[in-house]
């Protein structure tokens, strides 16, 4: 059995709307998911399920109503859920990041800067990160000349492919994926495929969401179904 | 020199601040910790208190009730109740207050270079050439040309006047910054410039900060962890992406539903 690298126990998510009159919007009930280390779960269910949901209470950006999420921080199973904001942020800076559709950054900072930047933040040397993002970008097939740019003005797809090429340039182990494909085309969808796979080969432990059928079959090792909420009889 | 600073012990402490204006609530019994490093928000409507706590918490305003503790060297301070001399001491070097207006935190007839000099002399740098020296150093760091370091802060854009006012604070190296609205009244382009100087420095210098601003957007790149104020109260705390993508208060949702895409 490989190392428990995440365990989340008896999670539910109902959000309260308190300027739509207190609306109670129940979403997840009692889910119980458990990944290892070089496992890759898919998250499948219809739209609306509540499958992004589950991954922003793993990543700890959600707080769930009922429930523990544990993450395997330096050795230590650790209750994201409970931690300390300050051991939060420390878990995510060397241990778990989430990559999602869109790129959030601030305006102005260049795309070679913004690659490097996890990077830098973990410590490793400016010359090592330069050269590392450089040679991701160019995997990604994003063109030399857009390197020295903001993406602000880059089109879809090359906005996601900076997102990938920040995420897995420097692969944590555990990696939280929100169709992070969704704008690509065939080939550099492909590439990202590749990407998860060398990840999980270092022992990441993946949970993402494909929409796309064929990126879900290659880069599942489990799929875990998330259902629509139903009231109990 | 000071030791360097244990990670595990908080920077700053505050208990139960408060600050009344005669019947009125300025901010109400809040309390939190800061650590080395960590950047705070502090968003809320304009009125909601995030000036008045700043202020209490920078030593600019004795709060009615309560207690602001500093880190010093191994013991924790009152900052209300301190010797003078360690008081000076401590406001010139150990924090740093960047004010929103740049002409309330510059001396507008001092030159560039001694708006920041003066800060190291006033630290006790003596050699002339060495303080010039680091002076350039630290208008180049905010992006402003060493060209203008003659020049006086009155013949500065708006934009050059807040980065002139950043390097005069960060020059002689706080541990804990405060800023209120530190972007505010600059135009969005310049805005973006200075806050990707801020978290490079930030980030590169290990400073704590605690920032005051309205605008979700600069919170969201800017801190770790945000405090929405309401009414003087604090009303939501947590860290800056939880409070903002999943809010639990009725106000916090009220802000975070106003505006497009924090
Ligand atoms: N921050 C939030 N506040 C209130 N409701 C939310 C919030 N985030 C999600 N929801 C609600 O939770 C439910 C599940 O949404 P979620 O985004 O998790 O679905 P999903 O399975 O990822 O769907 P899709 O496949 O369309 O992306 C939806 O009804 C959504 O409106
Ligand atoms: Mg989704």
């Amino acid at each position: 059995m490989n190392e428990t690298m995440i365990r989340a126990r008896h999670l539910s998510k109902i959000f309260t709307m308190h300027n739509q009159g207190g609306i109670a919007l129940p979403v997840l009930d009692d889910v119980d998911l458990q990944v290892g280390c070089s496992e890759a779960v898919v998250l499948h269910g219809p739209s609306g399920a509540g499958k992004s949901t589950l991954l922003r209470i793993l990543y700890g950006n959600y707080r769930p109503s009922a429930g523990a999420v544990e993450i395997r921080h330096e050795g230590q199973l650790i209750d994201i859920v409970a931690a300390h904001p300050r051991l939060v942020i420390a878990i995510r800076k060397k241990t778990l990041s989430y990559v999602s559709q869109f790129l959030r950054v601030i305006p102005r900072v260049t795309t070679l800067d913004i690659v490097k930047d996890p990077m830098l933040s973990r410590g490793v040397s400016d010359d090592e990160a330069d050269r590392r993002a450089k040679a991701m970008l160019a995997r990604l097939n994003l063109p030399e000349r857009l390197w020295s740019l903001p993406p602000q003005t880059f089109s879809g797809g090359e906005q996601q492919r900076v997102n990938i090429a920040r995420s897995f340039v420097d692969p944590t182990p555990i990696m939280l994926l929100d169709e992070p494909t969704a704008s690509l085309d065939a080939g550099n969808r492909a590439i990202v495929v590749e990407l998860i796979a060398d990840a999980r080969t270092r022992g990441s432990a993946i949970v993402g969401i494909f929409h796309d059928e064929g990126v879900r079959d290659a880069v599942a090792t489990r799929v875990f179904p998330v259902q629509v909420y139903r009231e109990a009889a | 020199m000071s030791a360097p600073l244990s990670h595990e012990e908080p920077l700053l402490i505050a208990e139960s601040v408060s600050r009344f204006y005669g019947p009125r609530v300025g901010c109400r019994d809040v309390s939190f910790s800061l650590w080395p490093g960590e950047v705070l928000g502090i968003v809320g409507e304009s009125g909601s208190g995030k000036s008045t706590l700043l202020r209490c918490l920078a030593g600019l305003d004795r709060p009615s009730e309560g207690r602001v503790l500093f880190r010093h060297e191994t013991q924790k301070v009152d900052i209300y109740n301190l010797a003078e001399p360690l008081r000076r001491e401590l406001m010139r070097g150990a924090w740093g207050i960047v004010h929103q207006n740049p002409r309330d935190g510059l001396r507008m007839d001092v030159s560039a270079g001694g708006n920041v000099g003066e800060r190291l002399m006033d630290r006790g740098a003596r050699h002339y050439g060495a303080i010039r020296e680091k002076a350039l150093h630290w208008l180049n760091r905010v992006e402003i040309d060493g060209a203008r370091i003659d020049d006086h802060p009155r013949q500065f854009s708006g934009g050059m006047q807040q980065r002139l006012q950043i390097a005069r604070v960060l020059v002689s190296e706080p541990r804990l910054v405060f800023m209120d609205e530190p972007t505010g009244g600059l135009d969005v382009s310049v805005q973006a410039r200075l806050l990707d100087l801020l978290r490079v420095l930030v980030r590169d210098l290990g400073i704590a900060a605690i920032i005051v601003t309205h605008d979700l957007a600069v919170a969201r790149l800017l801190t770790d962890r945000l405090m929405v104020m309401k009414g003087g109260a604090v009303v939501e705390h947590g860290l800056t992406d939880q409070v903002l993508d999943d809010p639990h208060h009725a106000y916090t949702q009220l802000l975070t539903s106003a505006v497009l895409a924090a």
